[in-house]
């Protein structure tokens, strides 16, 4: 049986027709020549008009136990993505195979200098109309089909593209605007305004892989075993509160930082609302998606230092605060009032990534778990312990963030692996 | 083929009389935790398991006491709903270690995660390093039940929260270079049963709880846990060093810290 006779079937089977809401279903148009031309009708609520779907939330917060892994060679030796997958199916009672994703660094090594887009296209018009776009602002270097192959449940996959641009030089000019901005407002544009496309990643010398599955079947789907990087982050999701579909799965990205979480945010609708005004669009339907953006914000445009950009997502408490010396007290207490907005309220456990340095942190009442490892030029972050002693049975070091601190693995000099608290930094 | 069958020839599992030797390297929970109630349903009395890693709920469900050796990191829920089986660990536990256990004793050589005796109603918990947050988390004792956790190392914030009865004691032993670790927030957050004992830190304590000096009595408790504490480590015997005033004991100050709450 071929491929197009055996999706036939599939199609028409009765299991499908009694789950009609079956996520995985989204967006089959556009792979190759196998398309389907008509939508169910829950699809057809499912992704409508986006600015209408923003007006009818379907999700608002998820609750969740997912698994978190990530590993970073402090040398930046580039590795496969491997042995991440081992750790992480290692988590499999965590996830529950709506959702699974890996985000690697360093894994485009013909084009460091250009920026990587990878986008996920629910039907051809929206890839016309983003290649438009992409035309017209950008240099294009490289537009190509990210290779996939048949595996277990990602049958109805959409379609994924990468681009691999360079803004164009007299835009650029015209605009005033830093390469990073630049490209950030064209991501926000295309999620925002363009039905059935969804920008996955968009920074230089990453990528997003991400889809409806276990890890297994995502990193059997994008070939992952032909990509090498320095560093990867995967997540294997267990939605309860919102829909498990290809976008909503982890990483987050933006630029060069990604994102994968394992919680709920209570504080969702509060935080989205704020990082709309700065010109955010959250269309993934996950809470997750702001912790990306509001990284963003913190570290990149308000050029805030990392360990009070935490303190911002998960601020001390204000009894804390007031037993904090003078100057102190007054700097956490501006950053309340300024970004209060921006607290993450619920719990969290985060691994949050940018070139050169991985960060895991817990919420202010570790709800979550999350653990460290260090291992010769090796750096491990997982929910479970049992996850990296898989792949590292004996390790130098096995740290445990406590509530609101974070643990911090940095390749430039001075390499180290640190705890990092509010205004305080030890190393490990 | 079951299982047993499977592993029995290529030398994974050796039974011998009431004991067994098995290699749990691959084993998915379901498969380990069956087979572990099959040896004991065959009388197997001691079990020593090799290359555990991750694997849940070890020890749950068995009928019979059974002393359990668990060599490398158990998963998640460790020990929980036990009545009355003994396990060892060499290696760390990871969250939920002990978990609503009925009876019986878990000695972790190394660290326990989050959660540890979550809702514990009886028998004993020794960790010899550290514990993560919530240990003893709504432990609860009711007439001859009193279930009991030693710390060795530090402890987490929301020590103790909610906790109903029993004993813990955290003696905050280790060296540490992160000297963060043992100054646990919110101890006894909600409590209002038990009683924890605490050593050589200072007490950021929840309300409706009272923290005091021990008395003669609290320190011939305290003396007799540290002397099984040392015991199960192998350590050499230093009872005599604590003096009683680097404790603290912390008690609730009502039995109804909500009563009027919402009045």
């Amino acid at each position: 049986m071929d491929w197009a006779s055996r999706k036939n079937k599939f199609s028409s089977s009765n299991t499908l027709a009694r789950q009609p809401a079956n996520p995985q279903k989204i967006g089959t148009q556009c792979r190759g020549h196998h398309r389907r031309t008509r939508r169910s009708p829950d699809e057809i609520t499912m992704f409508q008009h986006k600015d209408q779907r923003t007006a009818s939330r379907i999700c608002e917060k998820s609750i969740s136990s997912c698994a978190l892994f990530g590993l970073i060679n402090l040398e930046r030796r580039r590795v496969t993505c491997n042995e991440a997958l081992r750790a992480i199916s290692c988590m499999s009672e965590r996830g529950n195979g709506l959702g699974a994703g890996f985000a690697g660094y360093g894994i485009y090594p013909h084009f460091t200098d250009a920026y990587a887009l990878h986008v996920m296209y629910l039907d051809d018009k929206a890839k016309r109309k983003v290649e438009k776009v992409l035309m017209r602002d950008f240099q294009v270097l490289l537009g190509e089909e990210i290779p996939t192959r048949r595996a277990r449940s990602t049958l109805h996959a959409p379609a994924f593209w990468r681009y691999f641009l360079e803004p164009a030089r007299s835009k650029l000019q015209e605009e005033e605007a830093s390469p990073d901005e630049y490209v950030v407002s064209r991501v926000m544009k295309i999620n925002g305004e363009v039905e059935g496309a969804y920008i996955l990643s968009s920074g230089k010398d990453v990528g997003v892989f991400k889809g409806v599955g276990f890890p297994r079947d995502l990193a059997e789907f994008f070939r992952l075993e032909e990509y090498r990087g320095y560093m990867w982050i995967c997540h294997a999701r267990f939605p309860t509160n919102t829909v498990g579909w290809w976008g909503g799965a982890h990483p987050f990205n933006l630029l060069d930082l990604s994102v994968a979480h394992n919680g709920e945010l209570s504080s969702y609708d509060v935080n989205r609302r704020y990082l709309e005004m700065w010109g955010y669009k959250c269309v993934m339907h996950t809470d997750s998606e702001v912790i990306s953006y509001a990284l963003d914000l913190l570290l990149r445009r308000h050029a805030i230092p990392m360990d009070l950009a935490l303190a911002v997502l998960a601020p001390p408490y204000w009894d804390e605060i007031d037993s904090m010396k003078c100057e102190d007290r007054d700097l956490l207490t501006a950053l309340r009032r300024v970004y209060g907005e921006l607290a993450m309220i619920g719990p969290f456990s985060i691994i949050a990534a940018r070139h050169g340095e991985m960060i895991g942190f817990v919420d202010r009442k570790k709800l979550r778990p999350l653990v460290g490892g260090v291992r010769g030029e090796f750096f491990y972050l997982s929910s479970e312990e049992s996850a990296i002693r898989l792949i590292s049975p004996t390790l130098d070091n096995v740290v445990r963030p406590r509530a609101g601190e974070a643990v911090i693995a940095r390749c430039e000099a001075p390499r180290a692996v640190a705890m990092l608290s509010t205004l305080n930094q030890k190393e490990v | 083929m079951d299982l047993r069958e499977s592993l029995e020839p290529r030398g994974r599992l050796q039974v011998d009389g009431n004991v067994a030797l098995l290699d749990a390297t691959g084993l998915h929970y379901r498969e380990l935790n069956a087979l572990m109630r099959r040896l004991s349903a065959e009388g197997v009395e001691n079990v020593e398991l090799h290359n555990v890693n991750g694997q849940r709920y070890i020890g749950t469900g068995l009928k019979r006491p059974m002393n359990i050796i668990v060599r490398g990191t158990p998963g998640n829920d460790l020990g929980m709903f036990i009545n009355g089986q003994r396990i060892f660990v060499y290696g760390n536990a990871q969250d939920g270690c002990g978990n609503t256990m009925n009876d019986g004793l878990i000695v972790v050589h190394g660290s326990v995660g989050d959660v540890a005796g979550y809702a514990m109603r009886g028998g004993r918990i020794f960790v010899r390093d550290d514990a993560g947050f919530r240990l003893g988390i709504h432990m609860k004792e009711y007439g001859g039940k009193k279930p009991i956790i030693v710390v060795g190392g530090g402890a987490g914030d929301f020590l103790g929260e909610y906790m109903a009865g029993g004993l813990i004691l955290v003696l905050g032993l280790k060296e540490e270079k992160n000297e963060c670790v043992h100054s646990p927030k919110f101890v006894g957050v909600g409590m209002h049963g038990g009683v924890i004992y605490m050593r050589g830190c200072t007490i950021h304590a929840g309300k409706n709880v009272l923290v005091e000096g021990v008395e003669d009595e609290d320190l011939k408790l305290i003396r007799s846990l540290v002397e099984d504490y040392f015991n199960h480590f192998n350590l050499d015997l230093r009872v005599n060093d604590f003096i009683s005033d680097e404790f603290v004991k912390v008690t609730p100050s009502t039995s109804r810290p909500y009563m009027g709450l919402y009045r």
